[in-house]
């Protein structure tokens, strides 16, 4: 397994939010998360860079168990994966182009040169080329949400964490995120996993799809199976019938 | 209390275990000395200057008839050397440096910023707080003594002015009680100072929840402990050093 969580449990103050979910990522493949607003998936998706840890249970990024590593193999396990965050979390007082080259400056053995050079790159990638310039305050919501990205592939990691990278976005600028995440996994290998509530973006890049409820993992299985479910909480919620849901519980 | 003095120790720690990341905040301390020092020193003087042009003038009114009034520049020196120099910048700048670190830190709190930049491997006390407390403990005192000289300047130009007295009297009563002594109390004052303003707004900023009204309460809250922090250091210091 390349990213597991077991039974994990995490409350804020009396809010219980994961109650013992689980969750397997093969290496390379592309899992997206679904679930209802506040159902935890944010809280879930942080728990795999260490930026939470769990109250019980256990998560492991390639063998290794994210709460007992020391604070230097964390940051050591952090080169490896990038993360988009859900507003993009941009600093607002550096440039787009420093943003994005914020990563690489933390790798050893990256010149200024190739740093440049990546930053363009990546730039490019997702469409904000001569916009580098910019500092976030000037750039509209979707722009920020692409640098974002650009930031988090810029290190070429071996595992992308996405936190509802379409939402918001124009049709178009979702279908040029959609295609960079198909292509990071399908091109690059890289092994991701997606939170989202769009479902024509989530059938486009999942390899599996898995569904968050009540603090616990309700569903997980490929495109199609979820499409043809009948579990109630499942179809009410990639089908938009709240009715089924409240029928449900 | 005793769960905020906790948490402030506890950064307070961590702030001094991450020095060995020089990499880290070596590159930003020029800028917050000039973001810290600098660009406080406007308000620093204008404080000053008052200041000084008051403490002449009541210094003065109370001397008149009973004691020489070169007595005037022992009263301005050792009250802007001792206490007024250092405690009124140290006010001021809480209010500037204490709110304006509370409410960056606060802002990148809660828009995720200090999130990702864990996510980039960068230890964050060693990129956002050891700068900006290695810069208030830099530029405090320097303020501080540029306050300290412009507020006995703006004295002794009162003097001249306002009270006929002339610069060898005032000179003559600045230099009568001087220790050497008293500019190192007003260091030690002001790098203490420096301190507590810094990890204070850290602390604040660091722990906001909450949106924009969790930004809020904790600038106030920083401004509002700092300065009471002050006071406080500024009586054990009295007590301890004179």
């Amino acid at each position: 397994m390349s990213i597991r969580l077991e039974g994990v449990y995490k409350a804020f103050g009396e809010v219980r939010v994961l109650e013992g979910f689980s969750l397997e990522v093969e290496e390379g493949e592309t899992l997206v998360v679904l679930g209802r607003s506040g159902s935890g998936k944010s809280v879930m998706l942080k728990h795999i860079v260490g930026l939470l840890i769990p109250d019980r249970g256990g998560v492991w990024v390639d063998g290794r168990h994210v709460s007992e590593l020391s604070t230097e193999e964390l940051y050591l396990l952090r080169r490896e994966v990038g993360y988009v965050f859900q507003f993009a979390a941009l600093f607002d007082s550096m440039s787009v182009s420093e943003n994005v080259g914020m990563g690489l400056q933390r790798l050893e053995r990256v010149s200024r040169g190739e740093i440049r050079d990546r930053v363009e790159e990546c730039l490019e990638l997702v469409g904000l080329e001569g916009f580098g310039d910019r500092l976030p305050a000037e750039l509209s919501g979707g722009q920020k949400k692409r640098a974002g990205i650009a930031r988090a592939i810029a290190t070429r990691p071996k595992y992308l964490l996405y936190d509802e990278p379409t939402t918001g976005l124009d049709p178009i600028t979702k279908a040029v995120i959609d295609r960079l995440i198909l292509r990071m996994s399908r091109e690059l290998g890289v092994t991701g996993v997606v939170i989202t509530h769009d479902m024509e973006s989530a059938y486009k890049v999942a390899d599996r799809i898995a569904m968050l409820h009540m603090g616990q993992r309700r569903f997980l299985g490929t495109p199609e199976e979820i499409r043809a479910t009948e579990d109630p909480v499942v179809k009410g919620f990639i089908e938009g019938r709240p009715e089924l849901l409240e029928n449900a519980s | 209390m005793a769960a905020g003095v906790g948490r402030w120790g506890g950064l307070t720690a961590e702030t001094v275990r991450s020095v060995k990341h020089v990499d880290v905040w070596s590159r930003l301390l020029l800028q917050q000395m000039a973001k810290i020092g600098l660009d406080s020193v406007p308000i620093a003087v204008f404080i000053a200057v008052f200041t000084g042009i008051v403490l002449s003038l009541q210094a003065s009114y109370t001397f008149t008839g009973a004691v020489p009034l070169y007595f005037v520049g022992v009263l301005v020196g050792k009250t802007m050397m001792l206490e007024l120099g250092p405690v009124l910048t140290g006010l001021a700048l809480s209010g500037r440096v204490g709110a304006n670190i509370a409410a960056e830190l606060g802002t990148m709190r809660v828009t995720e910023q200090i999130d990702a930049l864990e996510t980039m491997a960068y230890p964050p006390v060693a990129y956002l707080v050891l700068p900006r407390v290695l810069a208030g403990i830099i530029m405090f005192p320097v303020v501080t003594a540029l306050a300290i000289a412009v507020g006995i300047g703006s004295g002794w130009i009162t003097a001249l002015q306002l009270l006929d007295m002339s610069t060898p009297e005032f000179v003559r009563g600045l230099t009568l009680f001087f220790e050497p002594f008293d500019v190192t109390f007003a260091f030690i004052k002001a790098t203490s100072f420096g301190f507590v303003v810094t990890t204070i707004g850290c602390l604040f900023g660091f722990h906001t929840r909450g949106g924009a009204e969790g930004v809020g309460k904790s600038t106030t809250q920083a401004v509002v402990v700092s300065s009471m922090a002050i006071l406080v250091l500024d009586a054990f210091w009295a007590v301890t050093l004179l």
